[in-house]
């Protein structure tokens, strides 16, 4: 990629995390926070922005961003308040400044009304204040990034000077190679003489000679009246002056004070043209004046032994004029306050994913590696105590502790996909009406990557529904004895070994009986059906349920709970509701941390080692003969308690054997798709439940139907996983001849979906 | 010989940029992410001149230059400020820091190398 358009990604990539930044602070500024560090970080991520934003030329993203700053500044200063009303309008700002930030990068359009009313707000914020100072103009349009190569002018050919050469009357014509001294120039005559200040900010006189020399050709003359005794010479100290003779076409004064520029107040500058009155002499006399050669004036102050001290005793180091040590000052605050700022901004290093996931792979190899060094040491008969059983553990502990490192370093706190929410809180809250205040809560931690990016549009339509649909409208809130603000809370934690991201509303609860009848008015349960409340709840995540009466903008279109309930099951979770009538309702979702492990239950079908994933089993129970019923030639049902479910047997539809087995004789496991329809699975028998590494089967071989992926067991065998969704779908062609693979031993190869996750 | 450059910005898109400019400008590039990352890369670095924002977390650039300014190794390094700000306070500021001089952002590369020139044999 071209260097300037890889700049381009990590400046938008750099802009989401301002724009988090952003509105974190100001999230914390309006709950109360008066730390001006945060109103710091506040400016800072806006000012960033528009820095990055005026090297690409982004224009109207500068002028939005520089509004923005504008203000910000003057609310740092402390020249405007930061109350709750500036607060609204800064965070309101923000979502506008992310969406300049989104129609920058993607090329797209920026609600211009909203946008501008919003600058326009900014700015009567600021000229509040000062109209004046409030825009400064930003000066952008003209900026190009074009990099070029310059090279710097070294001072190669300059001879080595004493101090005699230099205070001897070394005549130097210094003129750019490329611009002979013209006729009709205009001459200059130029005093400098450095003050202290000067060389303290590490400024060197010199180098300010060589610029004037850029400018035309020039004679210069030093004057050493200033130098005092040795005795008294203090080699820190300013004592050498400069006239300078400077003659160039057309040079205006401004020109040469440019030059000067950031010395001006740390030196004595007398600029006259020639045939204009002198000005007033400087203190010095000058007739010491001699002319030197400029170059060599600046080789002298590089050879300096004491930084800082200027060239005339740094020409002067060989009389052995000795600087007075001084102490050793304290650069930097106390190693408490680092500390404590170090773990503020920890130091990160960006890696490519691919390097990660092969790692990721790597150690998945490991783990397997090792339970199966593990299960041969076992066969061997050695004592637990021996010396190879022992090490054995311990490989297995660190090979645990690598994979759990590994595992973190795919890790992201959860923050990435919460900071979202704010924004949207505040729009649903503006279209519906209500008053809404949004808490969270563990925003550090911490769960895979992959899992993060999926966990975005469930919970998007998690939050739109809590307000939507749980929180009753303010006015009724307040008939209701509650405060007019409804609270939508939003937490993460970790319980072992798994995230749970709870979702809560201080709402009106589900209405159950509503729920009851709709569910029956669809079909959904019968009438006489008896349930808990807790089922009751639970109804809302079925299939073809929608509670809303007509279809809201704001939960989306006909997409219910159930769809938020298939995408957490696809990550390997499972979701509940609580709920309290009046109170407000609960939703709990558990996930891995991870999707390259799966929790699984191991199972032989025909004497192969099968994984279904424990997510998806429900219960596991030993058929009775008088439950299974069978339907047509090919069907049979089991009844389990009040429902049938169909009874698949899972050797017959993978293709391992033709004749099914008397169900009584094998272990039928209740499984639920990720449609929320059930299923017994028959298997011979359940080997125990573990922790397997997921393989993915397209990478290491090809998509096989019914199979998600492999894999590799303790003792070595590959083991197929399941999956669950594909085959509980009837197949098609049952009972036609297909092409068996090798690896497992005959699949129907009809094409059936896979849906679990795959790793690869 | 190749001169060294530390740089000092918070933002990594304007590191990113710097560290474009100068390399392609032939010199070597050592890049801290605020003040206090600066000071310590200062001996490592060996810097023949710094360039550091003024905005950054945790030392900001007054406090860096100040702290460089107090460190006898590395006082006498020319330090140029790099800021969008262009306003007289913030540079008197950084001079009585200790700037050695600034760069008004946006900067293109020839405003930047010709600002290191300006301070650097």
């Amino acid at each position: 990629m071209d260097p300037l358009a890889a700049i381009k990604v990590t400046f938008f990539q750099e802009c989401e995390e301002q724009l988090a930044e952003l509105e974190g602070g100001l999230l914390a500024m309006e709950g109360g926070d008066h730390d001006p560090e945060i109103v710091n970080a506040v400016f800072r991520a806006v000012h960033s922005i528009k820095g990055g934003a005026g090297a690409f030329r982004l224009e109207d993203l500068v002028r939005f961003s520089h509004a923005f700053e504008t203000a910000l500044d003057l609310i740092r200063s402390g020249d405007i308040p930061a109350d709750q009303e500036t607060l609204k309008l800064l965070l309101r700002s923000a979502d506008v400044l992310a969406d300049h930030v989104r129609a920058a990068r993607d090329g797209g359009t920026v609600d211009e009304g909203r946008s501008g009313s919003m600058a326009e707000a900014l700015k009567a914020l600021a000229s509040g204040v000062d109209a004046g100072e409030a825009d400064t103009g930003d000066g952008f349009g003209d900026f190009v990034f074009t990099p070029v190569t310059i090279d710097i002018a070294e001072p190669a050919t300059a001879p080595d000077l004493s101090i005699d050469d230099l205070l001897a009357r070394v005549t130097a014509e210094v003129a750019p190679a490329d611009a002979p001294p013209a006729e009709a120039d205009s001459v200059w005559h130029i005093r400098f003489y450095p003050q202290v200040g000067l060389y303290q900010k590490a400024n060197e006189s010199g180098l300010l000679l060589r610029e004037l020399a850029r400018l035309g050709s020039i004679k210069v003359g030093l004057d050493v009246s200033g130098l005092p005794t040795l005795q008294n010479m203090n080699p820190e100290d300013a004592y050498l002056g400069w006239s300078v003779e400077l003659s160039g076409p057309a040079l205006e004064e401004q020109v040469i004070r440019d030059v000067f520029e950031w010395v001006d107040g740390d030196c004595y500058l007398d600029i006259v043209r020639e045939g204009a009155p002198p000005a007033s002499a400087p203190a010095a006399s000058i007739d010491a004046v001699g002319e030197v050669d400029v170059m060599a004036l600046i080789r002298a102050a590089q050879a300096a032994e004491v930084p800082g001290a200027g060239p005339a005793p740094s020409a002067t180091t060989d009389l052995a004029v000795r600087a007075e040590p001084s102490k050793p000052r304290e650069a930097v605050p106390d190693a408490k306050a680092q500390a404590a700022a170090r773990e503020a901004s920890p130091q990160t290093i960006r890696v490519d994913l691919e390097r990660v996931d092969r790692l990721i792979d790597l150690v998945g190899e490991l783990v397997i590696n090792q339970a199966m060094l593990a299960q041969r040491v076992a066969e061997c008969g050695l004592q637990r105590a021996s010396s190879v059983a022992v090490g054995l553990d311990d490989l297995e502990h660190l090979t645990r502790e690598i994979q759990d490192s590994v595992m973190a370093i795919r890790a992201q706190p959860v923050k990435s996909v919460f900071q979202r929410f704010p924004r949207l809180v505040r729009e649903i809250a503006a279209m519906t009406g209500k008053e809404v205040r949004l808490i969270m809560d563990g925003e550090g931690t911490e769960v895979d990557k992959t899992v993060i990016e999926r966990l975005s549009d469930p919970l998007t339509h998690m939050i739109r529904n809590a307000i939507d649909h749980g929180l009753e409208t303010p006015d009724e809130r307040e008939a209701a004895g509650k405060p007019r603000e409804g609270v939508v809370r939003l937490a993460a934690l970790h319980r072992s070994g798994r995230i749970v991201i709870e979702i809560s509303d201080d709402g009106r609860g589900i209405n159950r009986p509503r729920v009851k009848q709709i569910a029956v008015d669809k079909g959904l349960i019968s009438p006489e059906a008896n349930l808990s409340d807790d089922e009751i709840d639970n109804l809302i995540f079925m299939a073809g349920f929608s509670t809303a009466a007509t279809v809201s903008d704001i939960s989306g279109r006909g997409v219910g709970m159930d769809v938020v309930r298939r995408s957490i099951q696809s990550l390997g979770g499972r979701i509940n509701i609580s709920s309290r009538p009046g109170q407000g309702s609960t939703f709990t979702l558990s996930l891995p941390l991870t999707l390259a492990v799966l929790d699984g239950m191991v199972v032989t079908v025909a004497g192969q080692t099968l994984v279904a994933p424990l997510t998806a089993i429900i219960e596991s129970l030993q058929p009775k003969a008088a439950d299974v019923r069978n339907l047509g030639p090919n069907g049979q049902v089991i009844a389990i308690r009040d429902t049938h479910v169909p009874l698949i047997d899972i050797g017959r539809s993978l293709g391992y054997r033709t004749v099914t087995p008397p169900p009584t004789e094998g272990v039928a496991l209740l499984v639920e798709g990720e449609g929320g329809n059930r299923a017994a699975l028959m298997v011979d028998a359940i080997q125990g439940q573990r922790q397997v590494v997921i393989k993915s089967l397209e990478a290491n071989y090809r998509p096989v139907p019914g199979i998600a992926a492999a894999t590799i067991l303790g003792d070595g065998r590959v083991a197929l996983i399941l999956d669950i969704d594909a085959v509980m779908v009837p197949k098609p062609h049952e009972g036609q001849a297909t092409s068996p693979i090798s690896l497992a031993g005959g699949f129907d190869l009809s094409a059936v979906p896979m849906s679990l996750a795959k790793v690869g | 010989m190749t001169k060294t450059i530390l740089t000092v910005d918070d933002s990594r898109t304007m590191r990113d940029m710097l560290h474009l400019a100068l390399t392609e400008a032939g010199f070597r590039v050592v890049q801290a992410v605020d003040g206090l990352d600066g000071l310590e890369a200062l001996d490592a670095a060996q810097a023949d001149v710094i360039i550091t924002d003024i905005n950054m977390p945790r030392l900001d650039g007054f406090g860096f230059i100040e702290g460089v300014r107090k460190n006898d190794r590395h006082r006498a390094t020319p330090i140029l400020v790099l800021t969008t700000e262009s306003d007289t306070s913030k540079k008197q500021r950084a001079r009585d820091a200790g700037a050695t001089g600034w760069i008004v952002k946006p900067f293109n590369p020839e405003k930047l190398i010709d600002a290191i020139r300006r301070v650097a044999a």
